[in-house]
């Protein structure tokens, strides 16, 4: 139960830190998500993403900025068993899941699914 | 930015823009970011749910199960784009809809199902992208340079 709030407050404190991107720094939404990506990028790079989503599990791996940490985590991983040529083979091994899921089912829609309004 | 636009512009020009400024509606900060935290907070939430729905009984373990975990909510997020839920839910929600990874769902579903009309190649292939293109630009780009960095550091200090 515990593991919910957590997940509720980190992830809800990560999307305020997004808005206020957007309304005090004026950036538009894409420059937004960007910015949350590298920067979830560094903190992966520097090891201090994964404690977190240890700490508030989905609050922490929901957001953008998992992707960028999953992909440093997946080259640095890749790397490690096959040296430097790993960080091209390895860097979209865990994020798969997220890019080929939205591709399928994005394409799926538009199958299915008429332009609204 | 906004110093190297202004040297361009006569003063009438900088009287205008400072005219708009005053007038342009103040944005609700405060209102904004409670509905961006109620939201972000919920879509967390659903998503520890299957986190732990998978963690309970596939056998995933905390660091795995987010794979899935991602995956089932783009589902959800693709197909409430679909039924045109997402936006009236991005309306009042704001960042709250926009940073968890259900933004990015939306913003490839409905990116394809607008462009449809164009074909399936050049319109929902070519342009499904268009808006998401830039998260996994960045995000691969700052990945291999943070990877390399860390790699050259550690091959360095051997740590």
């Amino acid at each position: 139960m515990e593991k919910f709030i957590l997940a509720f407050v980190v992830g809800g404190a990560i999307c305020v830190l997004g808005q206020i991107l957007i309304d005090v720094f004026r950036l538009t939404p894409a420059h937004m998500t960007v910015s949350l990506v590298v920067a979830g990028a560094i903190l992966g790079g520097l090891g201090l993403y994964e404690p977190l989503i240890k700490f508030a599990g989905a609050g922490a791996s929901v957001p953008i900025s998992s992707f960028g940490n999953s992909l440093v985590s997946g080259a640095l991983a890749e790397a490690e068993k096959n040296g430097i040529v790993g960080v091209l083979t390895g860097i979209f091994e865990v994020t798969s899941a997220g890019i080929s899921s939205a591709i399928i089912f994005g394409f799926m829609a538009s199958l299915i699914f008429k332009p609204k309004g | 930015m906004s110093n190297k636009k202004n040297k361009k512009l006569s003063a009438t020009q900088q009287e205008y823009q400072k005219f708009a400024k005053d007038r342009e509606p103040k944005r609700p900060l405060l209102s904004n970011c409670i509905h961006a935290f109620i939201a972000g907070g919920t879509i967390c939430t659903i998503g520890q749910f299957f986190q732990w729905l998978y963690m309970t009984h596939f056998g995933f373990t905390e660091i795995t199960a987010s794979n899935p975990t991602v995956a089932t909510l783009i589902i959800i997020a693709v197909l409430l784009t679909g039924f045109g839920v997402y936006d009236h839910i991005a309306q009042w929600a704001g960042g709250g809809t926009i940073v968890p990874v259900t933004g990015f769902a939306n913003t490839v579903a409905s990116a394809a199902i607008e462009h449809r009309s164009e074909g399936y190649v050049l319109g929902v292939g070519g342009n499904m992208f268009k808006i998401a293109g830039p998260v996994i630009t960045f995000g691969v780009f700052s990945a291999f340079v943070v990877a390399i960095i860390k790699i050259i550091l550690q091959a360095l200090g051997g740590m």
